[in-house]
């Protein structure tokens, strides 16, 4: 995987983000929160990296706790819908058909509702929040890992060492855990790090547009929208919001398709 | 005359682990109007010589040394795509194990029985009239309705019956019949194997015929090639294989087949062992780690030594057929 | 070979619902018959082959026995106790007694799980206690005659006699009385298969395990088997002591069969029996005598009436007219 440029690329775009997420409170040069009148639109320099915005709060500090928002948010809510997603995805390929029929209807009908209403519907229900943004992940990433997971169990219910595992008095829990979702869990992995970009691009525009996270927490959508609005003052705060989320979706997405071309050798080049 | 004459034919592909020689030093002939077989395990390399035939090798895969001479004029190692392409399927044809991968799903037989002939110059109603008759060759019944049906509609052994109709359709030089009765069972891989005989007689063409099968190889083929681990071992008419086997190797998988045990056997005989790593090729006799016949002698590769006419086998006692058949 | 037979199969049918389409709902049967009624039984220390080309019901026949398949007729007897019909629970009971070896030699073995783990998952499926798993790996690799270390494999870094092996391991770790395994032998080599049948017979003598062995490739019935059966259309043909059976065919399926199989002798005369057209379908069985439709001495009777189970010698037999020793077919008849 290191012998390839674009997975280095992306590990390291990674690693930045998250060790910046991590030690954020070190790193950071002033509470992300903190009111300076005084300061305010200061230009980036040495006491502010990265400028101060309209409330005089630095943006460098706002865009690390930031990072740890956008990760936790990403990280978090794709390992629930994968847990969901695989759970759901096992019942549907290994159970029975009325039950596999049952479930397509849902994840079919939890697809069709377009992102942005399912956002809106959600945020009257709970009100911007940070819930609402993780609930709005994972309903719209369930329905297709699980998908992904019921096909590939369907494919390997009938093959000849799950057959032999029954035969041997297995149990259907063993069946699943043992023999089916260590063969069917790769791509889903792969498809879930090409994901987490996306992720965050929803928390960013969420709270870009005031459905998400609640100022004054940072986030880099709330960023990017402080920026927005103040753009005849200055350009650094869009680029302080923008940055962060153009290196961590490219940093993921590469990072993926790395994952998958190691995994799967078939699919390179293609 | 041969049809295809294959001359110390060497093929190698790339690896992550190295460099894998897949066929070493490769040489036979297939002589006009005869059927010659291919005899070994798995890893003798017989997808290999047919790919290096076809012009069909993977990307990662090259031919270091030899020629592969078609019909006494076109060198095939050296032919252009276009001309390779011009000859697939017309002069030389193929059928493969499975005749799914012969036949489109989505397309009745008759439509592709007749796409086959596109290069023939032949009307419409003569293509048709070409692929009844095949039909009726193979015995495939009502074979005039039979074209306007699916493959699907077919069972297994009429659809092998078809590939082989079509390959046969444009009356090739030479067909590479690879396993092609393997899927099949008992019953209809004999009545495969005389329709392919007859057939054979029939266009007078000649058949390179690849199986793991000893017995169908002794009733359906004039000559043997008998390779292991990439390389020919023994080579002659079936008799001289079958009946004098010149090579420890051919002599032991003889041994092997349980058809030959009439009586029941406590134990049945066995080569124990693996084939070497063909990345690794060891020096020497490449069967040296599993011959009961092993000598110092071993050590230097054995020279191809003819013992009869037209037999050959790569082996140090070729020329001495009593210690060969001595089992350790 | 002597005491209550290991196995009893006793009239067993296995049916399949067949999918129609609404708008022919008339002609054709509900549900066909894989396999349509059989009975035989194996002892302690003998092999029981059961012979037929494909669809003949022979894998289903075996998935019965196990329990994978459910039995729609009749009776498997396992150790004395009615097995058929049984739920998970108590069925798992039995299937450690009773274990199964199925045709992929490399597709029968989980492939992210090394052969350590696999030769000992009948432990982690029916419990351990006090068992040493690394002890228990290496009696079983030893067993079945392969190096220790083989234990970190994965199925794909097998070659297909090294993972027969791998799965003849796994069939025996829970000490079965009963090992049915199907095609033991397809996919190997010639000169893998003696190293699997040999071994089969090792443990079978060396176990007193019975065995019941299914296969197309009669060569290696032969040399296994001490009684046999000849599957045709889910139905048993004849049955008897396979060197009475070598020697002497009755049923002319059973002739057409032994006939079909080529040896490695360019100079044996071929005198062979030719079965014309293909297997039936199971959704139109022929009437009469179902294999009327391919024999070659069939006669009017034989469409008409189904021939009654006749004993003879120990051979059990389904034929109008049977063959005498070396009978010809009275005219060959091409594909």
């Amino acid at each position: 995987m290191l012998r390839e440029p674009l997975g280095v690329l992306g590990i390291s775009l990674v690693l930045l983000v998250v060790l910046g997420a991590v030690f954020a409170d070190f790193l950071a040069s002033a509470d992300p929160s903190k009111i300076s009148p005084r300061n305010r639109f200061s230009s980036p320099g040495f006491e502010h990296l990265a400028g101060t915005d309209q409330l005089g709060r630095d943006l460098f500090s706002r865009v690390l706790h930031g990072g740890q928002i956008a990760l936790a948010v990403a990280l978090g809510s794709t390992a629930v819908s994968l847990l969901i997603g695989m759970v759901l995805g096992l019942i549907a390929g290994y159970g029975p058909r009325w039950l596999d029929n049952l479930l397509i209807l849902v994840f079919d009908a939890m697809k069709s509702f377009p992102t942005v209403m399912l956002a809106l519907a959600l945020v009257t229900l709970f009100g911007p929040s940070l819930t609402a943004v993780v609930v709005v992940v994972i309903l719209v990433n369930v329905p297709g890992y699980a998908r992904i997971i019921r096909t590939q169990t369907i494919a390997l219910k009938s093959a000849e060492y799950v057959t032999a595992a029954q035969s041997m008095g297995a149990s259907t829990a063993r069946v699943l855990r043992v023999h089916i979702l260590p063969n069917v869990i790769g791509p889903l992995l792969i498809l879930a790090s090409m994901d987490i970009p996306v992720v965050i691009a929803i928390e960013a525009g969420m709270s870009f547009l005031g459905l998400g996270v609640r100022p004054p927490t940072p986030s880099w959508g709330a960023i990017l929208n402080d920026g927005f609005a103040n753009i005849r003052e200055s350009y650094w705060i869009v680029v302080a919001g923008g940055i962060p989320i153009i290196l961590t979706t490219l940093g993921f997405t590469f990072l993926g398709e790395t994952l998958r071309d190691v995994f799967d050798p078939r699919l390179k080049g293609r | 005359m041969s049809v295809l004459s294959v001359n110390g034919l060497t093929v190698s592909f790339t690896t992550d682990g190295g460099t894998l020689t897949a066929l070493r030093d490769v040489s036979f002939d297939i002589p006009d109007q005869r059927i010659v077989g291919v005899v070994g395990e798995s890893g003798c390399g017989k997808s290999t010589l047919i790919n290096a035939i076809l012009g069909l090798l993977a990307d990662n895969g090259r031919i270091d040394a030899g020629s592969v001479l078609f019909q006494n004029d076109r060198e095939l190692t050296r032919l252009g795509d276009s001309d390779m392409r011009a000859l697939r399927g017309q002069r030389i044809s193929t059928v493969f194990q499975d005749p799914m991968g012969a036949l489109n799903p989505v397309l009745s037989v008759g439509h592709q029985m007749i796409n086959v002939q596109y290069r023939s110059g032949r009307s419409k109603a003569e293509k048709i009239a070409r692929a009844v008759e095949m039909l009726r060759k193979v015995r495939i019944p009502d074979a005039d309705t039979a074209l306007s049906r699916y493959p699907h509609q077919f069972s297994g052994g009429m659809k092998q019956r078809i590939a082989i109709a079509m390959a046969l359709m444009m009356e090739p030089a030479l067909l590479i019949a690879d396993e092609p009765t393997t899927a099949l069972d008992a019953t209809l891989e004999v009545a495969t194997i005389e329709l392919l005989k007859e057939l054979q007689r029939d266009i007078g063409c000649s058949v390179l015929f690849i199986s793991h099968h000893l017995g169908v190889i002794a009733e359906l083929c004039d000559e043997v090639i008998v390779m292991y681990a990439g390389e020919v071992v023994e080579r002659g008419t079936t008799r001289q294989v079958f009946n004098d086997p010149r090579h420890p190797y051919t002599f032991r998988l003889l041994d092997c087949d349980p058809a030959r045990q009439h009586q029941r056997v406590r134990h049945l005989p066995t080569i124990p062992g693996e084939i070497p790593d063909l990345r690794r090729r060891p020096e020497g006799c490449i069967f040296a780690a599993r011959c009961h016949r092993v000598h110092y002698a071993c050590m230097r590769t054995p020279p191809v030594t003819e013992v009869g006419n037209g037999h050959a086998a790569r082996c140090w006692l070729a020329g001495n057929p009593e210690t060969v058949k001595v089992t350790a | 070979m002597s005491g209550a037979p290991v196995l009893e199969v006793d009239g067993v049918e296995v049916t399949f619902p067949v999918n129609r389409p609404l708008l022919r709902p008339f002609g054709r049967p509900h549900s066909i018959k894989g396999v349509a009624g059989v009975s035989f039984e194996v002892k302690r220390g003998e092999t029981f082959a059961l012979v037929g080309e494909s669809g003949s019901g022979k894998t289903t026949l075996a998935r019965a026995i196990n329990g994978l398949q459910p039995v729609s007729a009749g009776s498997v007897t396992f150790e004395g106790q009615r097995i058929d019909g049984l739920g998970r629970a108590e069925m798992k009971l039995h299937r450690r007694r009773m274990a199964m070896m199925f045709q992929d030699p490399i597709g029968s073995l989980s492939p992210r799980q090394t052969v350590g783990e696999l030769v000992t998952e009948a432990f982690r499926i029916h419990g351990s206690e006090g068992r040493d798993m690394r002890a228990e790996t290496a009696r079983l690799l030893s067993l079945v005659g392969l190096p220790l270390d083989f234990a970190d494999r994965y199925p794909h870094q097998l070659s297909g006699g090294q993972a027969r092996r791998v799965g003849v391991a796994r069939a025996i770790a829970f000490n079965p009385v009963l090992v049915v395994a199907d095609e033991p032998t397809a996919g190997l080599d010639v000169s893998v298969q003696g190293e699997v049948l040999n071994l089969l017979n090792d443990l079978r003598e060396r176990l007193g395990l019975a065995m019941v062995i299914i296969t197309h490739n009669l060569h290696v019935v032969r040399h296994v088997a001490d009684r046999m059966a000849v599957m045709y259309l889910g139905r048993f043909v004849e049955t008897g002591k396979t060197e009475a059976i070598f020697s002497e065919p009755s049923h002319p399926y059973t002739a057409a069969l032994l006939s079909a199989n080529p040896e490695p002798d360019p100079d044996k005369a071929r005198d062979r029996i030719s079965l014309p057209a293909e297997v039936p379908s199971l959704l139109a069985r022929p009437s009469g005598c179902e294999f009327h439709t391919r024999c070659p001495w069939a006669r009017e009777i034989c469409r008409s009436t189904p021939p009654p189970a006749s004993e003879r010698a120990g051979r059990v037999l389904t034929c109008h007219f049977p063959l005498g020793p070396g009978e010809h077919p009275p005219e060959r008849i091409g594909l």
